[in-house]
């Protein structure tokens, strides 16, 4: 580590990386809730495990995001961070609201906790993604905001490379989309409308940023790799991703009760979408090959490359799979959609925390990389959870398929339940392939506590 | 990357290209809020439909259906589940819930009133007179 201040992001990881198995967990009951419908019910009703599973989800991206920048930006502005006992605060801050809004979920009737929580004041809650109570967005504001203080004066007073502004970019566009979460208007096509400026504008936007400058970094220290040949693919990604993905914000619009045009102007920019995602697996391959070191740690150059494959399967593949209006009139809101969410989510941020992770972790712990034994067990875990994803939404996708097929193209459509019936087998191995990326996942922490000769002391 | 693209022009690319195309989105948002009124059904919202959307939102009833497409993927469509059922029929649904079958998928009971559930009703009518260019492909949602 060169920067003590550094040291600040570990807590950060801990965090995301527990927050983690408890996504997972509840990823497995809402699976098992598919097949077996009354499985937990009324104790854990199927919505309640999914606002779990979902929040967990955004809130240990949002750690790792928090805490990969506290690691990077001191390194690449080559000065300590401007406040690291704001950074704990924050942290603790953010993890015990974060805890207290799960368990709100779990033992509060979801009413009851609106109304305990000052929705009547400003109705917030029950959008998806957004379930939040207004206590725990107006917390997320202000963690967002001391967060994005302390990176921002530590930028200011230190160097100012392109990766550190790409991600200040990007971490200050994440804060500012989502004050749209405050504004839910009673019409719902306006509703709808603007809640997307959160949720599209995050993954197909502004959070692409971050993923670009968080691959670049850990690119250049595995690869050593001249840094303008990198700042300069950084900056051809980004704009590919920001010049298809605001426009492409149009792919939601075509069955909402928005204007017809919508299906031209979002088709066409969204299919441009998948080019951005391309340019990072190209990026990632190309700098590894152009390699000038053998970086000790292995396994973080194979999240690197698996980032950049997987974001682009899922975001790039499965996302144009039913991104033109025709197409998505016949899978909006189907299977198809919950598969290619699963897959883009993984290997787009998913991975790339964890890319970050692996590369930092070992550092953070006094070493430049984890011993053979540990890494190789860490590989292991990647392949297994990587897999077990790809099966994830093939099985999905499988059962997308038949959905749309038996419920929608048919002349004699079935009804919701009984099309549902039908795909029991899919979901049943989809809920197999669960297990397996759970088990893959079990791995992943216990690699971090296998011994042996860890590789190098840490170079200043 | 050859020489002669520089990582001037490639940052100069960056923010004139997205400042351009946001603007244009902005540009699109303008059109869309004006055109809106033809097409999102605003008149019928009165403040029993207001209601209405406040009881959707504060039972989560999206962690489980999907709402024009949008939600959760686990129970039906609700978009047009007043033109499939009416309002009768959901009235009479809320009130008989849970079905308790056997490893059949559970929907809670909410315990709403009779002045709720003609709330709920209406928001749900409200919605189906969206004109969502003809989503979904049948009834069936
Ligand atoms: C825990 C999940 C869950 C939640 C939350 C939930 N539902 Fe349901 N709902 C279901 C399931 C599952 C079915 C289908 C049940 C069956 O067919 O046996 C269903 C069916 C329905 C139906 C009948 C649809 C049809 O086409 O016949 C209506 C109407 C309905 N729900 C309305 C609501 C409303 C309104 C809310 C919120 C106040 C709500 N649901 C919340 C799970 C849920
Ligand atoms: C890493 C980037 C991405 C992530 C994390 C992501 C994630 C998601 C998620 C979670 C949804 C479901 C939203 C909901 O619940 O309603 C969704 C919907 C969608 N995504 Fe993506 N996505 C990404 C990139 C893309 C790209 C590049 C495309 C197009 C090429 C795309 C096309 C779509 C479409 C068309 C839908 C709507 C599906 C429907 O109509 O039901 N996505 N995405
Ligand atoms: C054990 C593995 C997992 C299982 C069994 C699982 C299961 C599920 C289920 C059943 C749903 C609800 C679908 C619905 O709305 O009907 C869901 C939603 C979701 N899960 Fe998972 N999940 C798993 C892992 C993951 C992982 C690793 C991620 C992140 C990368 C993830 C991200 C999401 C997202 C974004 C949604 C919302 C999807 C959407 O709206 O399209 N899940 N998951
Ligand atoms: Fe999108």
């Amino acid at each position: 580590m060169q920067y003590k201040s550094q040291a600040v992001a570990m807590p950060y990881f801990i965090a995301a990386i527990g927050l983690f198995v408890g996504q997972i967990i509840f990823g497995l009951i809402l699976g098992l809730q598919y097949v077996v419908g009354d499985f937990l019910f009324p104790e854990i009703p199927f919505n309640v495990a999914r606002m779990v599973h979902t929040n967990l989800l955004i809130v240990w991206l949002l750690f790792g995001f928090m805490g990969a920048a506290y690691y990077l930006i001191p390194e690449e502005t080559e000065t300590e961070l401007f406040s690291p006992k704001l950074a704990l605060a924050m942290f603790w801050i953010f993890l015990v609201a974060g805890a207290l809004t799960i368990v709100g979920y779990l033992l509060v009737p979801y009413s009851t906790l609106a109304s305990m929580t000052g929705n009547d004041i400003l109705a917030t809650m029950g959008r998806e993604f957004l379930e939040q109570p207004l206590l725990t967005k107006i917390g997320i504001v202000i963690v967002a905001l001391a967060f994005l203080f302390n990176i921002t004066m530590t930028v200011l007073k230190g160097r100012k490379t392109v990766i550190s502004i790409v991600l200040l970019l990007g971490l200050w566009g994440l804060a500012i989309f989502f004050l749209f979460s405050f504004y839910n208007p009673v019409n719902l096509v306006r509703d709808k409308f603007y809640w997307w400026w959160v949720v599209h504008l995050w993954v197909e936007g502004v959070w692409e940023l971050i993923m670009a400058a968080m691959l670049a970094f850990v690119l250049i220290k595995v690869t050593g790799v001249d840094r303008e040949v990198i700042e300069k693919w950084l900056y051809v990604i980004i704009t590919l991703a920001l010049v298809t993905g605001i426009i492409g914000t149009g792919h939601h619009y075509f069955w909402i009760g928005t204007p017809e045009y919508w299906q031209w102007w979002g088709s066409i920019f969204s299919a441009l979408e998948p080019i951005p995602f391309f340019a990072m697996t190209v990026f990632a391959f190309n700098m590894v090959n152009r390699r000038r070191r053998e970086h000790p740690n292995k396994a973080a150059v194979l999240w690197a490359l698996g980032t950049g494959v997987m974001a682009f399967l899922g975001a790039g593949v499965w996302g144009f799979l039913h991104t033109l209006a025709p197409v998505n009139y016949f899978t909006h809101g189907s299977q198809i959609t919950a598969a290619h969410g699963h897959m883009a989510f993984y290997g787009a941020y998913v991975m790339v925390v964890i890319t970050m992770i692996s590369y930092a972790m070992p550092i953070l712990r006094g070493r430049a990389a984890n011993s053979t034994k540990a890494q190789v067990l860490e590989m292991w875990a990647f392949w297994l959870m990587t897999i077990a994803m790809v099966f994830i939404t093939l099985f999905l996708t499988a059962a997308g398929i038949l959905q749309v097929w038996l419920q929608r193209v048919s002349d004699t459509p079935m009804s919701f339940m009984a099309t549902q019936d039908q795909l029991m087998l899919f979901y049943w191995m989809r809920e197999w392939a669960g297990v397996m990326f759970f088990i893959g996942l079990l791995a992943y922490l216990a690699s971090f506590f296998v011994k042996g000769d860890a590789k190098g002391v840490v170079h200043g | 990357m050859s020489g002669i693209f520089t990582k001037s022009m490639a940052r100069n690319i960056f923010y004139g290209g997205t400042t351009f195309f946001f603007l244009l989105f902005l540009a699109l948002t303008f059109d869309t809020e004006r055109e809106l009124p033809n097409r999102d059904n605003r008149a019928a919202i009165t403040p029993e439909v207001a209601a209405g959307k406040h009881i959707w939102e504060t039972r989560n009833c999206l962690g489980c259906h999907t709402l024009l497409g949008e939600g959760a993927y686990f129970a039906p469509e609700l978009g047009n589940v007043y033109k499939r059922r009416g309002g009768d029929f959901i009235k009479g649904w809320m009130q008989a819930m849970p079905t308790g079958a056997p490893g059949r998928r559970q929907m809670p009971q909410f315990n709403l009133t009779d002045e709720e559930l003609d709330q709920l009703v209406a928001f749900l009518k409200y919605t189906s007179e969206i004109n969502t260019a003809n989503w979904p492909p049948n009834i069936e949602g």
